[in-house]
C-alpha cells in the first residue's frame, strides 16, 4: 500500500485488531464501521493536539509536552484515561531509558552506525529537549 | 492465527501498537502546533487507542447492533448523537436516512407548512438545511 507522506488515516490493521480486543468475542463488525470508527480515531488525534496546545500556550512554551496531553484528556472530558495514560507512561520511560543504555553498550563495542539509525528513528523536532533528557536520565541512573 | 498474530510485527507485546510516525503527522498537521515532546507523541497515541477501545465498546453496549451480533455504522452514529462525550463526532458520523424516507421527509414538511400558516417559517428553513 503506497502511504503518502499526506496521510492523516491511522493503519486498518491496527485499528481493527484494537476494535476486535475490544468488543466480546465473536461480533462481527462492518467495513463501514470500522471505517468510520478510523477517521474518528484521526478527529480525536486532532482535538487532543488543538486542546493539548491550548495548555502548552498557556504555559508559554512552545513544545507539547506530556502534562499537556493529561490535561487535554481531562478537558475533554476523558478523565477515565488519565490513570492508564500515567502508568503506561511510567513503563514508556523505562523502556526509553533501556534503549538508551542499551545503545551506550554498543557504542562500547565500537557499533556508532546502530546509534545514528536509533537517533534518527528517536527524533525529528525535538533535538534538544532529547539532549536535555539523556542529561539527566545519565544522573539519575543507579549502577 | 497464531501466525498471523506474529506476523503483526509482534505489536501485541508492544506497549502501544498505533504507528508513532503516524500518529505525528496527524498532530503536525494541526497548524499552531511547533513541536511535540516524545512523551506527549506516545501518549497521544496510547490515549487514541484508549478512545478506539472506548467508542467501539460505549457503541457496541448501547447499540442496537448487538442483536445481531454486530458493532454497526449506526451504532456508532448513535453515540455520537446521543453521548455529550462523543458529540465532537457527529459531523464525521452523521445518521444514515434511506434516499425514499429522506423524500417523504420532505414532502412531509411541505405539507406541514401548507396547513399550518402561523407556523414560524424560519425554523423550516433550518430543518430542510439541517436534512
Amino acid at each position: 500500500m503506497a502511504e503518502r507522506p499526506e496521510d492523516l488515516n491511522l493503519p486498518n490493521a491496527v485499528i481493527t485488531r484494537i476494535i476486535k480486543e475490544a468488543l466480546p468475542d465473536g461480533v462481527s463488525i462492518s467495513k463501514e464501521a470500522r471505517s468510520a470508527i478510523s477517521r474518528a480515531a484521526s478527529v480525536f488525534v486532532l482535538y487532543a493536539t488543538s486542546c493539548a496546545n491550548n495548555f502548552a500556550m498557556k504555559g508559554k512554551r512552545k513544545t507539547l509536552n506530556a502534562g499537556d496531553v493529561l490535561s487535554a484528556m481531562e478537558e475533554m472530558e476523558f478523565q477515565r484515561f488519565v490513570t492508564p495514560l500515567k502508568e503506561c507512561l511510567e513503563v514508556y520511560r523505562r523502556e526509553q531509558k533501556g534503549k538508551k543504555e542499551a545503545r551506550k553498550d554498543k557504542d562500547k563495542k565500537a557499533d556508532s552506525e546502530e546509534q545514528d539509525k536509533s537517533r534518527e528513528e528517536d527524533n525529528d523536532d525535538d533535538d534538544e529537549r532529547m539532549e536535555e533528557e539523556e542529561q539527566n536520565e545519565e544522573e539519575e541512573v543507579d549502577n | 492465527a497464531e501466525m498471523a498474530a506474529a506476523r503483526l510485527s509482534g505489536t501485541e507485546n508492544r506497549l502501544v501498537s498505533l504507528p508513532l510516525s503516524r500518529i505525528r503527522v496527524i498532530m503536525k498537521s494541526s497548524p499552531e502546533v511547533s513541536s511535540i515532546n516524545q512523551d506527549a507523541l506516545f501518549l497521544t497515541a496510547k490515549a487514541t487507542e484508549l478512545f478506539v477501545q472506548y467508542l467501539a465498546t460505549y457503541s457496541y453496549k448501547h447499540g442496537r447492533g448487538k442483536e445481531k451480533n454486530a458493532l454497526t455504522y449506526t451504532d456508532l452514529s448513535h453515540t455520537a448523537e446521543e453521548c455529550e462525550t462523543f458529540q465532537f463526532l457527529a459531523d464525521i458520523l452523521p445518521k444514515k436516512i434511506l434516499a425514499s424516507k429522506y423524500l417523504k421527509m420532505l414532502e412531509k414538511e411541505k405539507r406541514d407548512g401548507e396547513v399550518r400558516e402561523d407556523d414560524d417559517e424560519g425554523e423550516e428553513e433550518q430543518d430542510e438545511n439541517e436534512a
